[in-house]
């Protein structure tokens, strides 16, 4: 009775009514997951159609009214320009999270596929995996990140390319160690059994196996990404003013909160915060959302 | 149930309370779907000395009733109902450090995988001492003494230098011995041994089960043997306990369970467990729809070779450990004599035959198939599969092969041979789709149905990941995805042993089936003689890498001639009937 009602709902409910319902589920089982998606969804949401919707023109310098503290007008304060921070905040979200989910989506492929690969193989893919992102990790990574933006140039694009390098050997280890222990696992000598060819082992059926793993290393890296945006930009390295940026609105900042102006690095400080915050809290939900074993 | 068991523990020993008592015994665990009951009103008495053997297949709630009088069920059960008593303890009221005291020093536990429930980097001298010490039974001076004395009495042979051995250096059997001189250490009332020797080759188990049933009795001790193979419980248990779905259905006389057995489950499970002069069809329930035999298909060629093996080998390099600085910094010392897996084997298959491979853990039989699947190359001689010498194509470059498709392989264990994130659906498409059958969409779908049918699996099943499955369904979802590209020659390794006795009577029948209706030839890879005998024609008896004996399977096993086969055969634990 009950394998049949669930047959049913199986065959004849779309797939994605089954996701969102599997979502909410885990949603209450979790609270703090809750959280972190609708964190997550504002700063989406901020990223989408932020620039069409604040409340002043987050590049319009207006010197009357510079050093403001925060106002029924200028919810977040102004500048030392005179520009209103809040809308600069909400603004720079779009940038920010371009930066981070581009980079993450890059050392996700690279990373993933390199670390299944050299541990599936073994021998000299390992070996040459192994020790190039050995050699990453021997550098202090974000002096790392500062020496390959100097070079390549400071374009959003190479903050993009940077911050994904510094991330390649976590993604190499974590893929690598997974891969590893899955490679004399029943069903993928079962592939091998059915015709598949190695690169669809290794896509097909490791891969696939991977995933909810990969999935927390994402939303870790994705905070740390932005984070390290925000860390080229405050040392002059990445983003240039005037863009809104977190991180240059922090730098801008810094040096007035000696004098009392505390509002102006503190909310894209505390915005920074928040975005690292929301997506180290992701993690765990998004492995239980793509995890079979959770789908009961 | 109540009354009857009373009266069974009196009759053993009317003097003394029992050592263990326990009553209207309900454990309840919370769950995602709310709270569901594992074992329901159990009453258990044990007196001292005596042997009880819980038996029931997996889900009766056999071990979770052990977990629950030791203690140690995992944060989300919980005991809901009923009283155990423990010489005079009441353990369900008891503090966490009174049950924890009472652990291991009156009571014990072996489990079934002895090798996960040692310290992997400890050697095992030092584990005995640890328990030695931590129980007040020795003194840090005379530990290692005491220890050495204990690995005597659990018969290891050379002592002093096992003291030195780590857990992988020792076999299966060797760590299920150290684990029961741990469990014996401190000298327990009670023994709890929770399928001690699944896992382990029947010469093993036997000597294993021969040392329990001698050290209890040595030291009037009380063993509960919780298994699922009822031979077992009743070659070594005073009592037996049935269990079913958490209800005790039968408790008697290890003899009179099987004489007389009461209950329709104990009857269903007895005609399941393999045993001499059976046949398959006697393993189904006497219920069941009489199976209409399919009629034998005249294989076309019959008799003729499909598979002949010549001179088999396979080689692993062995080194001898380098030693000083050299093996410090990795240096390998020099190439010993390689260690010979299967050494100089030679056999055929014929079409539409069966062979029975077996042999005991290391012997070769694994090494043998996988040779034989063309997933591992050989060292030298011959595979030659319908006239095709299949040895010369390289294992690496098999799978792109045409002869892929022709031989299958049914794997041992169905959980690990599934790719969790497929559906069964997908999973029995996976050898379609990739040896070129052609089918897709509606077509593919109609083949895999197909598939499912003649496997006996639902088709509404079809659309589930493994995780959602049974044991049994997962096993047909393998068979199914093994005879998808209809092969020749399937492989079967020990596909039943991962499976409850009466889901292994039911599958052993299906392979049966199938053989007949398909015309296939199979390689049946067991450890087990009597499943063997029931499935095969021809049998293969492998020891240490060489064939010790072969001939047809009622021959073999009416008079076996080589001295290991007979050990084999003497060592399955038999039902008393």
């Amino acid at each position: 009775m009950r394998g049949k009602a669930m047959s049913l709902a199986a065959t004849d409910a779309a797939p994605k009514d089954s996701l969102f319902s599997h979502a909410r589920h885990i949603v209450a089982e979790n609270p703090v997951t809750g959280i972190a998606f609708g964190l997550f969804a504002l700063f989406a949401l901020a990223a989408l159609i932020g620039p069409y919707v604040v409340p002043h023109d987050p590049l319009a310098s207006n010197t009357s009214a510079a050093l403001q503290p925060p106002s029924a007008t200028y919810w977040f304060g102004t500048d030392q320009l005179g520009r209103d921070i809040f809308s600069r905040v909400v603004v720079a979200s779009r940038l920010d999270m371009i930066i981070a989910v581009a980079s993450v989506a890059l050392v996700f492929v690279a990373g993933g596929f390199a670390g299944i690969a050299s541990g599936y193989f073994g021998g000299w893919t390992d070996r040459i995996v192994g020790r190039v992102s050995d050699t990453i990790m021997a550098f202090p990574l974000f002096v790392l990140a500062m020496g390959i933006v100097a070079a390549l140039g400071n374009t959003v694009t190479n903050i993009i390319i940077a911050t994904a390098i510094i991330n390649f050997p976590l993604y190499v280890r974590v893929a690598r160690a997974e891969a590893n222990i899955r490679r004399e696992a029943g069903f993928v000598q079962a592939a091998r059994l059915s015709g598949n060819s190695e690169m669809r082992i290794l896509l097909g059926h490791i891969a696939p196996n991977i995933l909810p793993i990969m999935m927390v290393q994402v939303s870790l890296t994705m905070g740390y990404a932005i984070l390290n945006a925000a860390g080229l930009s405050f040392i002059g390295l990445g983003v240039r003013p005037p863009t809104p940026e977190w991180g240059i609105m922090v730098a801008e900042g810094a040096s007035f909160i000696i004098s009392g102006e505390w509002w102006i690095a503190f909310f894209p400080g505390v915005t920074l915060m928040l975005a690292v915050f929301c997506f180290n809290l992701l993690g765990d939900g998004l492995r239980d959302l793509v995890d079979p074993q959770r789908r009961t | 149930m109540n009354i009857h068991a009373g009266n069974m523990s009196a009759g053993v020993n009317n003097m003394q309370p029992p050592l263990l008592e326990v009553r209207d015994l309900t454990v309840e665990f919370a769950t995602r779907r709310g709270t569901v009951q594992a074992v329901k009103q159990v009453d258990l008495t044990l007196a001292k000395g005596e042997t009880l053997g819980i038996v029931g297949e997996s889900g009766s709630g056999k071990s979770v009733t052990s977990y629950a009088v030791m203690r140690i069920l995992d944060r989300a059960g919980r005991i809901a109902e009923g009283t155990i008593s423990f010489g005079g303890v009441d353990i369900g009221a008891a503090s966490e450090s009174q049950v924890r005291a009472l652990r291991g020093r009156e009571m014990s536990m072996i489990f079934q995988n002895p090798r996960a429930a040692l310290n992997p980097i400890r050697k095992v001298g030092k584990q005995i001492e640890d328990v030695l010490i931590e129980h007040v039974q020795a003194q840090p001076s005379d530990a290692k003494e005491k220890a050495i004395e204990v690995l005597k009495a659990v018969r290891i042979a050379r002592p002093e230098e096992r003291y030195h051995a780590y857990p992988f250096e020792l076999s299966g059997g060797m760590c299920q011995r150290i684990v029961i001189a741990l469990a014996l250490a401190c000298r327990p009332q009670l023994l709890i041994a929770d399928e001690p020797t699944t896992g382990l080759d029947v010469t093993t188990q036997k000597a294993v089960m021969d040392l329990v049933v001698e050290l209890t009795r040595e030291r009037n001790m009380s063993t509960i043997l919780i298994t699922h193979d009822l031979g077992l419980a009743s070659a070594y248990c005073d009592r037996v306990m049935v269990m079913e779905k958490g209800k005790v259905v039968e408790t008697a006389n290890a003899e009179a369970v099987f004489r007389a057995p009461q209950h329709a489950y104990t009857r269903k499970l007895m005609r399941a467990t393999p045993r001499k002069g059976v046949t398959l069809r006697d393993l189904l329930p006497e219920d069941a729809a009489p199976v209409a035999l399919t009629p034998a298909m005249p294989v076309e060629g019959a008799g003729t070779p499909l598979l002949v093996v010549e001179n088999l080998v396979k080689e692993y390099p062995r080194q001898t450990p380098a030693t000083g600085l050299a093996g410090a910094f990795g240096i390998k010392g020099a190439a010993a004599d390689p260690f010979r897996a299967v050494d100089d084997i030679s056999f055929s298959v014929a079409k539409g035959e069966s062979l029975g491979l077996v042999g005991e853990s290391g012997c070769g039989k694994s090494t043998t198939s996988m040779m034989l699947m063309r997933l591992l190359d050989p060292t030298s001689g011959r595979i030659v599969f319908k006239g095709e010498e299949l040895s010369a194509i390289p294992a690496k470059r098999f799978a792109g092969s045409k002869w892929r498709s022709r031989i299958q392989l049914v794997f041992q264990d169905p959980t690990d041979s599934l790719n969790p994130r497929y559906t069964a659906a997908r999973a029995i498409a996976d050898p379609l789709l990739r040896l070129g059958s052609g089918l897709s969409g509606k077509a593919l779908r109609a083949k895999v149905e197909e598939l499912a049918g003649l496997v006996g699996l639902p088709v509404h099943l079809l659309d589930r990941f493994p995780h959602q499955l049974s044991g049994g369904q997962k096993a047909r979802v393998g068979i199914a995805r093994a005879i998808a590209p209809d092969p020749d020659l399937v492989i079967l390794d020990e596909p039943t042993a991962a499976l409850d006795v009466s889901v292994q009577a039911v599958v052993l029948n299906l392979l049966q089936d199938l053989k007949q209706r398909l015309g296939m030839s199979y390689i049946f890879v067991s450890h087990d003689l009597e499943v063997v005998r029931m499935l095969c024609d021809r049998v293969i008896v492998m020891r240490t890498g060489r064939i010790v004996e072969e001939g047809a399977t009622e021959a073999i096993m009416a008079a076996p001639k080589a001295e290991y086969t007979r050990e084999l055969l003497a060592s399955i634990p038999h039902p008393p009937i």
